[in-house]
């Protein structure tokens, strides 16, 4: 490829990631968007964080985690000891909160990433469950079972929240798109693929395992960072099954193995939990109706595990152009 | 550096060879019959649950997370058995047969319409598709107009407390304890001396080499739904019948104990669900009596995970070999 095409690929991509963060910021601040929306649309965000996160250890690494909301409440409850007891500044907690759940994930992953398949699972599954326990009973550090207050300025301005929430996003997928295309991601997709294959052509299986299990447990960990100082407010119910479930609900959704995938499905869902509501308790018989339909009928998810490509719907819609310009010649 | 020791004398000379317990130790010693025969009750219930997850899981090798929600589907099936005929002794019996014939009904159901499909895709998306399967059970019993979702009282029969020497021994925890053991010992003659017992064997241990044989693979599959999603229907009423109150939601925590004793006897093992459900409810139970009762759930998982880290393929868990 030649350099200057290069350039231009990045400044597209650059020009897009920056309409995407600051323009809806822009809508909210003078109120074309109104707050309801504006609430909806960031959470999906987080959402969709922590559909990648998941989607890193089961769609890309391979390994099937159920208790990636462990690594989110740890980050909340980071982010909130830091910023409220300690007194750090907010950017800083954040950025920590991730690397401690980058730090847990790691302490966590050295004994249970030697298991394989089901019983990782359940492994993951019962830190979850364990964490929660921690969390209800350890009153003095977490609040106990009632939860934690918390009330920064992420939570009085959606249009802070919106360039912060969505920035991390931003930065989380350029980081990603990245280093699976690095020697270090391709080696990652190489284990998934086939473990002893790899691992014959020289791949240490568990050190590419163990590198995808702490980049999930980080960006689960900024999720939980994020997620804490705009709701403002965090029970122990975080770190539960059921929202492990969920979140690898909109990952299988999008297709295991995209990011893209998982942003898409992470909006969509959120979206049309919100557009529901007037089904009232059907509605929660509604998702696990879709999800099924879906296994059966297009198993690899929406994307399965293709990547929608900014630079390749621009180029697509170039040579569009000109054809039609030909045609009119 | 030698210091000097400590020793506790008795202040009475020890008069040879007397048993010699003072009355501290001797209360905790009742307490820790009185914890076992309660860990032993629960045991039982856990081992009954767990026993659905390990025969579908060595048969199909799927987790079934739907299980949990048979369990509760029993449960409020017995709670209108009761509700209409009263607590008795024969009220309760054909509360059992009510519960066992709608839960293998589901059962089987499920297995042909969600699992059935899906026998030959990954893994991953059977495991997903047992998830949906019981939110739907979940949910679907949350918006059923005579169910809802508010938790009811279970009715059962008068609390009868037998004396045992120091321990006291309820009329419920006994017929929790028969029943269970009659059934396991039920199903482990099904397993072993039946036809069909020695045809679920068979597939398990090879499902194509067993269809070539002439089994039909997938009668018996159904077939292990209905047997595992009976003795889930049998749990489930003692679980409530231990403690009595009903909720949609309340498959879910026994059902993942359950689980957790599968893996932990050695998930595809019959005996190890029993002995794993077994080692859970004394160990529950025990956290409960000594350590605290906050973090009985905590305790489990934590054992499990030690077991796991030990020896990764359960207690009877049998290794496997991968092979290219």
């Amino acid at each position: 490829m030649m350099p200057e095409r290069k350039l231009s690929n990045l400044i597209l991509l650059a020009v897009l990631a920056v309409v995407i963060v600051f323009v809806p910021a822009l809508l909210i601040s003078v109120g074309v968007l109104d707050a309801y929306t504006a609430q909806i649309l960031t959470i999906a965000g987080i959402n969709a964080m922590m559909a990648i996160s998941v989607n890193v250890i089961c769609g890309l690494t391979g390994q099937l985690s159920l208790g990636q909301a462990g690594f989110m409440a740890i980050g909340a409850y980071v982010c909130i000891w830091l910023a409220q007891t300690v007194g750090v500044p907010l950017p800083f907690a954040i950025f920590v909160s991730g690397i401690v759940a980058a730090f847990s994930g790691f302490l966590i992953g050295f004994p249970t990433l030697k298991l394989s398949g089901d019983y990782l699972a359940i492994v993951t599954l019962g830190f979850g469950e364990i964490l929660r326990v921690i969390f209800v009973n350890f009153k003095s550090f977490t609040g106990g079972a009632n939860g934690k207050r918390f009330t920064t300025i992420l939570a009085a301005r959606a249009d802070y929240a919106w360039i912060v929430i969505i920035g991390s996003l931003v930065l989380v997928v350029v980081f990603l798109q990245n280093f699976f295309r690095s020697t270090y991601g391709r080696a990652i997709l190489s284990v998934r693929e086939d473990e002893i294959a790899a691992r014959s052509n020289g791949i240490n299986a568990f050190k590419y395992k163990m590198a995808g299990f702490v980049i999930a447990a980080f960006i689960a960990g900024i999720a939980g960072g994020l997620y804490a100082p705009f709701i403002g407010f965090i029970k122990p119910d975080l770190a539960s099954f059921n929202r492990s479930i969920e979140y690898l609900i909109y990952s299988v959704l999008g297709g295991l193995g995209s990011v893209t995938g998982s942003i898409l499905a992470a909006y969509i869902l959120t979206y049309l939990q919100e557009f529901l509501r007037f089904l009232q308790d059907y509605r929660l018989l509604f998702y696990p109706v879709i999800l099924i339909l879906v296994m059966l009928f297009r198993p690899q998810g929406m994307l399965g595990t293709r990547e929608v490509s900014f630079v390749g719907i621009w180029n697509r819609l170039k040579t569009l152009r000109r054809e039609a310009n030909e045609q009119k010649n | 550096m030698l210091l000097p020791r400590y020793t506790r004398q008795p202040l009475i000379p020890d008069p040879g060879f007397v048993l010699y317990i003072d009355a501290r130790r001797l209360v905790l010693l009742t307490i820790f019959i009185q914890q076992l025969v309660n860990g032993l009750s629960l045991g039982s219930i856990y081992a009954l649950i767990a026993l659905g997850y390990t025969m579908v899981y060595g048969i199909v090798k799927l987790i079934n997370f739907a299980h949990g929600e048979i369990l509760m589907v029993g449960a409020y099936t017995a709670y209108y058995v009761l509700r209409t005929v009263g607590a008795s002794p024969l009220g309760l019996a054909l509360a059992f047969a009510a519960a066992m014939i709608v839960c293998g009904i589901t059962g089987i159901t499920i297995e042909r319409f969600a699992y059935r499909p899906l026998r030959s895709s990954p893994r991953l998306n059977s495991l997903i598709t047992a998830i949906a399967m019981s939110l739907i059970l979940q949910n679907g019993v949350r918006v059923l107009p005579f169910a809802g979702p508010n938790p009811r009282q279970f009715p059962t029969m008068d609390t009868i407390m037998v004396p045992f020497g120091a321990v006291s021994v309820s009329n419920i925890q006994i017929i929790v304890i028969t029943v269970s053991i009659v059934l396991m010992l039920i199903l482990n003659y099904i397993i072993n001396w039946t036809k069909t017992g020695k045809a679920m064997r068979a597939v398990s241990f090879d499902m194509q080499a067993a269809s070539l044989m002439g089994i039909s693979v997938n009668r018996i599959i159904a077939f292990t739904f209905a047997l595992g999603s009976v003795l889930a229907a049998a749990g489930g009423i003692l679980y409530a019948t231990a403690y009595p109150q009903i909720e949609p939601t309340m498959g879910a925590m026994p059902g993942l104990k359950a689980f957790v004793a599968a893996v932990l006897g050695g998930i595809g093992s019959v005996p190890g669900a029993m002995l794993g459900g077994y080692i859970l409810g004394v160990a529950e139970t025990m956290t409960k009596g000594f350590l605290s009762s906050q973090f009985a759930d905590a305790i489990s998982f934590s054992i499990l995970i030690l077991i796991l880290l030990v020896k990764p393929t359960g207690i009877m868990g049998q290794k496997t070999r991968v092979k290219v």
